[in-house]
């Protein structure tokens, strides 16, 4: 998967020190760059990509920790853990549809309190919705990263042997959170910080979230780059090339920052360890982060309740909190369009995340049987295309496939994908695959059993928890790509994602109210299977429903 | 020696792609058009837009067996930019993009750029009941079309005001600064360099100077800054009145109708005379709702199709392109209920009972009759808009 990174970054590199042929502009020359610099909004925009990435994945990680810390093994935790997985499915951009139509001063909040709380009949003409300084978009990816990093935490606990070692730090007069924080924290860091560089890579470039829920005076980095890269005036390509070597930059920059914070946050941990306290406000934090877990599942939960109801609706006028009558005509309206769309997003989906299932699962199992090790560089490797910003090395990547006769179609676009699932289903599997206790393997063989009956018959069996997240994982994944669906796709390929998307701009609240939803739908059946097949195939199996 | 010679220019000559359709040999152009698939990349953010699109589609099949994909933008740019990454890459004969609708600075950038297949939009039978004399179908933004676009609606800017909070209408941009002043919040414009924001930048400039015509002619260093300056005095005065203080704005035009339906604006623009009508018909905007255009007049210009140099499909590319063009298309387009756009058609050169059906349009509560749109005034030369635009960007668009 390194073949189109590298290649798509050359593709970028070359523009932006001056070099574009086809627009009749060779190089080399810093001229690019200089443009770039003389641009009046990139301090902000560059400010803007640096915080909501680093606030996004810091926030989003300390909600979970704290959550799972003070909570995990009781009911609210079962609770809250039923709720969040399946909100994980709901795309980046049905969620930031969602949470703006809900916090917006016209949105749905608003109108059920006004006019009788706030006394408003006009909605208040408040600036929370595109914020200068990025808070709500940066909300809005918090609440779509704290499923995503609880999900990758429960995949990882089950390996950390978390419930033994709360048991052995209570008996020694912890409190539960400060005992999980000081035995089992730095333990399930350790397998869960390839998928925070991920987090914090994306959350600092992302383009759909930014679109609709961040501010555009100036936008963040990336959503500039989109916009250079499609100016009319040929030459404005060349700056966007230069803004994308500048943000890739950013990205890395803020990688070893967060490396060092990791530094910083060891030493702090085992000065703390060592003080042996005992946590004296370990129930008041466990409060406050069930309290923000559940205000995380809520904003998305509302949200998806809001696009139903947008999509139902007829005339609704500020402030009834609810339409004047609810009306059919929307999904008749929309209703063949999104089932075509649907069609082809799950075509590709399933295609692109069986694939990647096939691959991660063969590259696990050879490494496994030949005592192959993947170096930490052989690691990195992998997760490249995740921690690469899409914007970077994309349009380098077309051009890439264009020149190789790969014309545009389904087929390319399931490759583009490719290059972005599979590290999302390999991130999700490699540790409760690599986890497994070997020695069962050992015992199958000594029963007389092959390597692949061993695989077959007992590894995956046990496994089966994990390689199904993993397989929706890489569905909801696919399902929610729309950079690589509209570049490589040459916009033949018409997803839910790009479908909705393109109405972004529109604002047809109604119609984004149905396209969100079938896009939610797309994903969510995924999980939802995720979690109920284990839980039904191992009704009486006690030991294995958590993988 | 002269043989060798010829063989050789032969060899070094650029070969045609493929053997273009001859435009002005229509049935050939039929025959060739069946069975073809045609990609028309077009805005996709207006609903109503999008089924119309499929309606062509639908009658297109029937007709001449062409089957027609409405690939929806969100910036008609990508497309360019789409057009350009395979010329890069050498895909000379069967590109992704069969159609585009474009004008303006898209038009002008492909057009220069020898991104487009033409000249052929002149040659389409149906160009015989369009009104060349009368609209502007052969400039695109003061630019010659050359035949290498075809126009397909006319576009006339007007403003849109909720009734039931902004009872009049205002005649002059000076007007409406005083009344945004009055009534601080309630006003905004959608975010150059969307194509209706950049709009209104120009109709301030060509309501609020004394003689518009320097417009028309390229700007200059020596004239842009004097000739911009009371533009931007404008704003600066404007934009601490504008909803959000201009600190957000609106995406696009259709952006537009939530918030007047809401109520967080009173007042905005569109360039698109019947849609506010349409937007009723749907109840996207409430039905208290009216337009109106300035004393002077507003900015007007046409919609059009071009078609890419390096489509596969340029036969059924210009089988919708006349169809875009015939009657029944621009009946249809007209109507109030469905778009609301205005006809490129010439009402004199139509049959009767063609013209018949345009003349029982009822062109619905919201919408002005071409008497009291009035005049329409030119767009200024596309050098005017870049640079507006720009310094747009960089005096309100990275404001803190």
């Amino acid at each position: 998967m390194l073949g189109p990174v590298v290649a798509g970054l050359w593709g970028t590199f070359l523009p932006a020190f001056g070099h574009l042929p086809a627009a009749g502009i060779t190089g080399p020359s810093l001229d690019p760059f200089r443009y770039l610099f003389d641009w009046a909004g990139l301090p902000r925009a560059m400010m803007l990509s640096i915080t909501t990435g680093l606030i996004a994945t810091g926030v989003s990680l300390l909600i979970v920790m704290l959550i799972t810390a003070g909570w995990s093994g009781t009911r609210p935790f079962r609770l809250l853990e039923r709720l969040l997985s399946p909100l994980l499915s709901v795309p980046h951009a049905a969620a930031a549809f969602g949470l703006a139509f809900l916090i917006a001063p016209s949105g749905w909040l608003s109108r059920l309190v006004s006019p009788g709380l706030t006394g408003w009949d006009r909605p208040p003409d408040l600036l929370i919705i595109q914020d200068s300084w990025g808070l709500t978009m940066t909300a809005g990816l918090i609440i779509k990263e704290v499923p995503f990093l609880l999900l990758i935490t429960l995949a990882a606990l089950g390996q950390a042997d978390a419930q033994r070692s709360v048991a052995i730090s209570q008996a020694l007069g912890y409190g539960r959170l400060t005992g999980w924080l000081k035995t089992v924290f730095p333990r399930v860091y350790a397998q869960i910080r390839p998928p925070i560089y991920v987090v914090l890579a994306y959350s600092m470039s992302v383009v759909d979230v930014a679109v609709i829920l961040g501010p555009n005076t100036p936008p963040s980095l990336s959503v500039q780059i989109v916009k250079w890269m499609s100016d009319p005036d040929l030459a404005m390509r060349l700056e966007g090339a230069a803004g994308a070597l500048l943000q890739l930059l950013l990205v890395i920059g803020a990688l070893v920052l967060w490396r060092l914070g990791e530094i910083a946050a060891g030493i702090i941990g085992r000065r703390w360890i060592m003080t042996g306290r005992r946590g004296r406000f370990d129930a008041v934090t466990a409060q406050i982060a069930l309290g923000l877990g559940a205000a995380c599942a809520l904003a998305v939960l509302l949200g998806v309740v809001v696009l139903t109801i947008w999509s139902f609706a007829g005339y609704w006028g500020f402030p009834d909190a609810l339409p004047d009558q609810l009306t059919w005509r929307n999904w008749m309206r929309h209703g063949p369009g999104t089932l075509e769309a649907l069609g082809e997003t799950a075509l590709i989906a399933s295609v692109v995340a069986l694939a990647a299932l096939i691959l991660t699962i063969g590259c696990l199992e050879a490494e496994y049987r030949y005592g192959l090790h993947i170096s930490q560089r052989g690691i990195w490797l992998l997760y490249l295309p995740l921690l690469i910003p899409q914007t970077a090395f994309l349009p380098g990547l077309q051009t890439l496939m264009l020149g190789l006769g790969a014309d545009v179609g389904r087929g390319p676009v399931m490759l583009a994908h490719l290059v972005f699932v599979l590290p999302y289903v390999f991130l999700s599997l490699a540790d409760p695959f690599r986890a497994w206790d070997t020695r069962m393997g050992t015992i199958a063989a000594a029963l007389r059993s092959s390597p692949n009956g061993v695989l077959w018959r007992v590894r995956l069996p046990m496994l089966l928890r994990p390689v199904l997240t993993a397989l929706a994982v890489g569905l909801a994944v696919s399902v929610g790509q729309y950079l690589p669906t509209l570049l490589i796709g040459g916009g033949r390929v018409a997803t839910l994602t790009t479908e909705a998307v393109a109405l972004a701009s529109g604002g047809d609240r109604r119609a984004i109210g149905v396209y969100g939803l079938m896009q939610t739908g797309a994903a969510l059946i995924p999980f939802a299977l995720a979690l109920l097949v284990p839980a039904m195939v191992w009704r009486n199996r006690k030991g294995l429903r958590h993988g | 020696m002269m043989k060798h010679l010829a063989v050789l220019a032969a060899l070094l000559a650029p070969l045609p792609a493929l053997a273009d359709p001859d435009p002005a040999n229509w049935d050939t152009v039929k025959a060739e058009a069946e069975g073809q698939t045609v990609y028309w990349n077009a805005w996709g953010g207006s609903t109503t837009t999008n089924d119309f699109i499929a309606w062509v589609g639908d009658r297109v099949a029937e007709d001449y067996g062409v089957t027609l994909e409405h690939v929806k933008l969100t910036d008609t740019a990508d497309a360019v930019t789409r057009v350009l990454s395979e010329k890069q890459a050498g895909e000379n004969d069967d590109g992704a993009i069969d159609m585009i609708w474009i004008n303006g600075a898209n038009f002008a950038a492909m057009k220069e750029a020898d991104l487009l297949f033409g000249p052929y939009a002149e040659q389409l039978p149906n160009w015989s009941v369009v009104d060349a004399e009368g609209k502007t179908v052969q400039t695109d933004f003061t630019v010659p079309t050359e035949g290498y676009e075809s126009p397909w609606a006319m576009a006339q800017v007007v403003f849109v005001h909720d009734t039931a909070d902004m009872p009049d209408r205002l005649g002059s941009m000076q007007a409406l600064l005083e009344w945004a002043q009055a009534n601080p919040g309630r006003f905004s414009y959608p975010q150059p360099p969307d194509f209706l924001g950049t709009t209104f930048l120009k109709q301030v400039l060509v309501d609020i100077l004394p003689d518009p015509s320097v417009l028309e002619v390229a700007a200059t260093d020596e004239t842009y800054d004097a000739v911009t300056e009371p533009l931007w005095a404008y704003l600066d005065a404007l934009t601490p009145n504008l909803w959000r203080e201009g600190k957000a704005y609106p995406a696009t035009g259709t952006a537009m109708f939530p918030l007047i339906a809401d109520g967080e604006i009173d007042l905005s623009i569109s360039f698109s005379p019947g849609a506010a009508s349409t937007a009723i018909a749907n109840s996207e905007l409430p039905p208290t709702v009216r337009t109106f255009v300035l004393d002077k007049g507003t900015i007007g210009n046409a919609s059009f199709v071009a078609i890419p140099y390096n489509s596969g499909s340029k036969a059924g590319a210009m089988i919708v392109a006349n169809f875009l063009m015939s009657p029944e298309a621009q009946a249809r387009a007209q109507d109030p209920e469905i778009l609301g756009y205005g006809t490129v058609l010439n009402m004199d050169a139509l049959s009767d009972a063609d013209r018949a059906v345009f003349e029982g349009l009822d062109l619905g509560v919201a919408t002005l009759s071409p008497a009291e749109l009035g005049t329409v005034q030119a767009e200024p030369h596309p050098s005017w808009m870049t640079r507006i635009a720009d310094d747009w960007m960089t005096r309100y668009g990275v404001a803190q």
